[in-house]
Parts: C-alpha cells; structure tokens; sequence
C-alpha cells in the first residue's frame, strides 16, 4: 500500500469511529456527513445507505439533507480547490471580471473540475475578508485586492507547481 | 519589558498576518531576545492589516501594514535598539494617525477584540471575564436580571431588535424540565463580518452571555450554531469551551451554585436561510433547514419541542458588560428606543475598511467620512447598503438619518446585522438589485411559492433590464411582485427579498428608467450598456491597453492612434484600467 491509499484508510476508519460515537446523539446526521466529507473528500452513495442503517433514517431523506445544504458533494473535487467570493463588497469591487479571468484561464464554470481533475471552482456568499476585496481563496489560502493579471499570475503559480509534481 | 501582539483574524491572516506572526518569533528566538509573541483578535483596522503592537511599560506602538519584509527592520531597531519604527507606526503615545477611526467609537462589545489573547482565558478573567456571571449566580435572582435586562433596553443584534430582556421573559415562564438556549453564529448575510471577529477575538464574552442567559430562563444545554466556513472562529470557541471546563465555568455546580450548563457547538453546512430561528433550529436538530410557522415561537416550543431562547452573538457579548457596568450606564448610550452600541462591518468603497463600534444614533454622514474617511479614489458617495440581502439601499441625500432600529425601518432598509458597505457612482443600482435577488433566490429554501417562484421572475425581470432589455411596465411589474412575496412568504427571509428592489425604486428610480428606457447605464457599470472607445487626441500609441486586451479587439501601429475592435471586444474595461493619458473612454 502507498502513503494516499494508508492515509485514506486511516481517514475512513476516522469517520467510522465518528459514526459510532455520535450515532445516537439527537441532530447527530448532519456532522456524521461533515465527518464523511471530511474523509472522503465528497459523499459516496455508499455512505449514504450505511449511515442509513446505522442511524435508521431513510436514504431518501439523507439524500434531501445533503442536498439542501451547499457544503455538501456528491462528487470528488479537483486537487485544488478556488473559491470566489460574491460578496457585496467584492461584487462592487470588480469580482465579476476575476470570475471571467478563472473562466477563461480554466475553462470551467462555476461548480465544475477541469478535465485533469487540478482544479475546482466554486463560489461562496461571502468569505468575509471585505476590505481585501475582491477575494479568491485558493485551498486555505486567501488572495485578495485582486485584479485580473493578478489572479492569472496566481493561477499560473498553482499550475507550475502542478507540473514539477508530476515530472518529478 | 516589550511585549507583542499580532492581528490574526481571519482579515489578518488574509494579509499575511500568520507570516509576520511567525517570522517574528524565529526573529526573536535566534536573536535571544526573549520577547513574548502573542496573537490577539480583530483590531478593527482591516484596511491597515497585518497589524503589529508592539506594548512596553509606558506606551505601545502600533505598526500597520506589516509584511515580512519590514519585521527585520522593527526588530532590529525598535526591539534590540529601542528606536520605534516612527514612518510605520499608527498610534502610539506620540502618533495619532488613526485617531479620526478610533476616537468616535464607544467599544462594548469589541472591547476585547485586538486587546487579549482569544486562545488565553486568563486574560479574559484579567479583563472583568466571568465576574459578571459570578455576580448574578451569588446576588441575583432570575427576575432581578430580567428586570436589568429589559431597562437597559438592549434589543437584539441579530437585525430584528426584538427587546431581548423580553424575550427571556418570555422562556423563564415556561414550565419545562428542558429548556435550551441557542447562539445564532451562522452570519450569512455578504458584507457582514462582525460576529466572526467576535468569536476570533474574544469568544468567551460570548459564552458568558450565554451562561447569564441560561441562569435565567433555566436551561442547562446549549447550542452554538456556527457557520462552517468561519473554521478560525470554530476553533477559537472549541478553546475557550475546553478552558471552560477545566475552570469550572462549564458543567456542574458552576462556581459553587447548583446551576449546571453546558454548551455544543454544531456547524452549519451553508444555508442562508438557517439564520432564520425556526430552520436554525430544524439543521440542529439535523433535518433540512426549512423555517415553520410562528407561533408557536421558540419560546414556547423551539429545539425538539422544548423552550428555547435564540439570541445572535452580539446580543450575547453585549450582557456580561451590561451586568458589570449597570443598566444605567448602558442606556445612557444610544437614542430613546435603541439604546446602547452597535458594531458596523464597514466594506465596499470605503478608505478604512474594517470594524467600527458606535453609539446607536450616530448618522451615516459620520460613520461614512469622520470614521470611514471618506469614499476610495476621490469618487462621488451615492449610498450605503444596510441589512443585506433583506435591506436596502439608503441615498447619500439623506446621509444625516441617525441610525437606530426604527429610523433605518423607516427608510425602507433594515438595520440587519449590521454590514454597512458604501456605493459610490460607479456603482450601478438596478445591478445591485439584481445582484441581492440573485442571492435570495438562490438561498431561498422553496417552501413557499411565492419566494420560490416569485424572487426567480423577479430575478429575471432585473437581468433583462442590465443588458438592456427592459420593458415599459417592469418597474410595476416589479413592485406588484415585490407587495405580493412580501406579504406570502412565511419566515424573513422571503418578506425581507425585495427589499432591495424597492429602495432602490424607491431612491433611484431614474437608474431604472434610463436602462429600459434609453438602454444607458448611467453609473457606466453594466457591460451589456456600455462601450469602450479612443479619443484619437489623448492617444499617443504606447500600446499598453493592446497588451491588456486579452480578446484582441485592440489594433494600431506604434506611436499610432489605435483602435478597438467593436464586435471583437468583450467589455472586461481593462484597457480604461490600464490607460494612463484618459484616452479610453467609456460610454
């Protein structure tokens, strides 16, 4: 087993741990997803049934919850992960056109993964760092005052690093 | 002996606040000089971050916009020499740069924030923590702090003002062997920041409110319900929580008494809507966040059919304060109906961008150039947005309304939770409009026809009129639509939606005349209605907006009068940004 196939089964016996202690806990379906997310990386439909089982609410209603809330995946994301801001301030501030450079330089819309599966592009309500805006958080890192060369040097920055990954 | 603290909310993070903090102490570890490095809260200076103080016995020194670059320089000079940084510094004993930011303030709920250590309770308990709650366990009776509650006429934070002493009025009579209380800490509206920076700064203000709160009504479990993507904050009450227990001020017989409480923390998983009481309750309780009719209120029936009591966070900070300073001294702020403070998150185009704390009553005119300093760039100040998505848009016309709860009712906007973000003309308010319905729309839950449906048509309406076209009658199209979801929707969230819409009808309804109507965008902001052209006079032929033009519709020979390209060009304005001689002009 390589270090990502030991690193993954740690993470699944982690959420497994989770179900068990939180299982019986009132309101417990909404963090054993987090937990699941948080180990998987989205939500298997596999999940779906066992946390089913083990909590006896139907799949369908889960399914409902998952759906409702937009944290929730039902599919893998890309290695990395953008995130747009569509605040008030940033909306003012231009987040329009750092949207239309991500597009362009991506050639994804929001809520999709590029083709090689690098990144993902999604926008939020607001990250909250208003006075940087406009914003772009990339993975835990925040990039802000940003104008369209900028966000296409950072890009570039992310896709560099991407290569020598995989060359070396 | 020095001592230094360093900014790191999440705006101080942001602008690399993490970096400094950590190069700081490498700096000083190999250098031996034994300073003590701490971090602190939310300052409030977002506009000035990353944020270093550095404090010794007789003065602090407050450095701004601290890079990596510059720690050298500080600890070179200022720690080993003890010669302060002078052309970086902001305030100290000698320097009052900020003073204009800091001066009009009045800070209760903040007072914390920037000032200790979030992750340290014992510099909470330093600063009066937990005395409040000591206070009302060993000398007061439920009723006593209702009665104190209610005079000082605190209302609540969260944007409706409903008299909070009232509202644990009205969960103490219930007749329950369970009881909750619940923070509201899912903050959603955009432009809203000042719960976060509560919860990073000083988080146990909040928990003690809470405990006061569960005294009196009788509850011994709580809930936090915070937003996931505020991970810093989470983080920050799990300390504080932790630190609670090992203190004794959470769990059972509380400093001696036979009150016993505890508190959870539960992360929201991104739904608007969930700040709204009754959904709030329904993701706790782990079901899709769909708000219920009221009554029955939370009060009466709330979490898994018991009694609850839902306060916002800032309503919470707010009560040890009140507690320790007496009803009187928080009354004496404020205006006849809303008394005391309220945090603003001042953002948009604004020159100080951050937190501020003022006395209720205050007027926009004041908050917007005497804190705020005035609009970015020398443009023109067209209006302030208050509430979000649920509040409106109020004109510069009438920059002297002093704000309380029911003078912004009257505008047409609501107070909300207190994000302030500031228009200037180059803001568009048909797009404004269009761009908060978008919002609504999206996050409304689908329960009700007339949100659901009604915020999509009306959503549709304001996206014809930005590319210009708009008919005759979709102003009253709009309005017929607006009274009609205001009036069917069940929780806030669809009765508030056209909000938007109708203030800025309202108070600029030349806007949406001159798109439907002349198909211009007066504000020069929506790309389907403007175009980008070269004075051939200004043009000298650098050829910089060819470089900057990523569409190619740019075209000229060097030293040349160039041209653009009509059908090829697709509005981005880079070339207006990038040209210094004004030679490109928007129409």
């Amino acid at each position: 087993m390589n270090d990502t196939e030991v690193q993954e089964k740690k993470s699944i016996l982690n959420f497994k741990i989770d179900l068990v202690n939180k299982r019986h806990q009132n309101g417990s379906l909404i963090p054993l997803l987090q937990a699941a997310q948080d180990s998987y990386g989205y939500i298997p439909e596999k999940v779906i049934y066992y946390i089913s089982e083990l909590v006896g609410i139907p799949a369908a209603e889960i399914y409902g919850v998952i759906t409702f809330y937009s944290q929730f995946r039902l599919k893998p994301l890309g290695k990395n992960l953008i995130r747009i801001c569509e605040g008030t301030a940033c909306h003012v501030n231009g987040a329009k056109s750092i949207l239309t450079a991500l597009q362009d330089e991506l050639g994804i819309t929001v809520g999709e993964t590029t083709d090689d599966g690098i990144f993902s592009l999604q926008s939020v309500a607001c990250l909250g760092c208003c006075s940087l805006a406009p914003v772009v958080m990339i993975n835990d890192a925040t990039h802000g005052n940003l104008t369209m060369d900028k966000i296409k040097k950072i890009l570039k920055k992310y896709k560099t690093e991407e290569k020598i990954r995989i060359a070396s | 002996m020095k001592k230094i603290k360093v900014g790191l909310g999440t705006c101080g993070i942001s602008a690399g606040g993490e970096l400094v903090f950590n190069k700081l102490k490498e700096e000083i570890k190999t250098r031996n000089l034994g300073i003590e490095v701490n971090e602190t809260g939310c300052m409030g200076m977002c506009y000035e971050e990353a944020l270093v103080e550095v404090v010794d016995d007789n003065d602090s020194f407050l450095y701004s916009n601290v890079t990596v670059d510059k720690v050298g320089r500080i600890v070179n000079e200022h720690l080993i020499n003890n010669k302060p940084v002078i052309e970086w510094i902001i305030k100290s004993n000698e320097v009052s740069k900020e003073d204009a930011f800091l001066k009009n303030q009045k800070r209760i709920v903040l007072r914390n924030c920037g000032v200790i250590d979030p992750t340290s309770i014992d510099e909470y308990i330093e600063q009066d923590g937990y005395k409040a709650i000591e206070k009302v366990l060993k000398n007061f009776t439920q009723q006593e702090v209702i009665d104190l509650i209610i005079k000082s006429g605190l209302r609540g934070r969260g944007g409706a003002g409903f008299t909070t002493g009232m509202k644990w009025k009205f969960a103490n009579q219930e007749k329950s062997e369970k009881k909750y209380i619940v923070c509201n800490a899912d903050e959603g509206d955009p432009g809203a920041f000042m719960d976060r920076s509560v919860l990073e700064g000083d988080p146990h203000s909040v928990l003690e409110g809470m405990m006061i709160a569960a005294y009196v009504i009788g509850s011994d479990e709580a809930y936090i319900y915070c937003r996931a993507e505020y991970p810093l904050a989470i983080k920050r009450l799990r300390t504080a929580l932790r630190q609670c227990e090992l203190k004794g001020y959470l769990g059972k017989n509380i400093l001696g008494s036979n009150f016993n409480f505890t508190i959870k923390i539960k992360e929201g998983a991104g739904a608007f809507v969930c700040g709204e009481e009754t959904a709030l309750m329904a993701s706790v309780e782990g079901k899709r966040g769909v708000p219920r009719l009221r009554p029955p209120f939370p009060a009466h029936k709330g979490l898994w059919g018991k009694p609850t009591n839902i306060n916002n966070v800032e309503t919470f900070a707010n009560v040890p304060w009140i507690i320790n300073n007496g009803w009187e001294k928080y009354s004496s702020l404020g205006t006849e109906k809303s008394k005391g403070t309220k945090v603003f998150a001042l953002a948009g185009k604004i020159k100080r961008s951050g937190l501020a704390e003022v006395p209720m009553g205050m007027t926009i005119n004041e908050i917007v150039f005497d804190l705020g300093g005035g609009i970015k760039n020398n443009k023109k100040f067209k209006a302030v947005q208050m509430g979000g998505p649920s509040g409106g848009c109020i004109p510069a016309s009438m920059g002297n309304l002093k704000i309380d709860y029911d003078e912004i009712v009257r505008t047409g906007a609501i107070m909300g939770s207190g994000g302030l973000i500031v228009l200037d003309e180059t803001t568009c308010m048909v797009d404004l409009a269009r761009y908060f319905l978008n919002f609504t729309q999206n996050e409304s839950c689908g329960k009700c026809t007339f949100c659901r449906v009604g915020t999509k048509r009306m959503l549709e309406i304001l996206e014809r009129i930005t590319i210009g076209k708009g008919k005759e009658n979709d102003v009253d199209i709009l309005q017929d639509l607006a009274n009609k979801i205001t009036k069917n929707s069940l929780c806030g969230l669809g009765q508030s939606a056209p909000n938007p819409v109708l203030t800025t009808i309202k108070y600029f309804r030349e806007e949406y005349v001159s798109h439907i109507h002349d198909k211009k965008c007066p504000a020069h902001s929506c790309s389907a209605l403007i175009d980008y052209t070269i004075d051939e006079v200004n043009c000298k032929g650098c050829g910089l907006c060819i470089k900057a033009c990523s569409s190619n519709a740019i075209t000229g020979s060097k030293k040349a009068v160039h041209y653009i390209n009509q059908e090829l060009c697709i509005k981005c304005g880079r070339c207006f940004d990038v040209c210094n001689l004004d030679a490109v002009i928007k129409n």
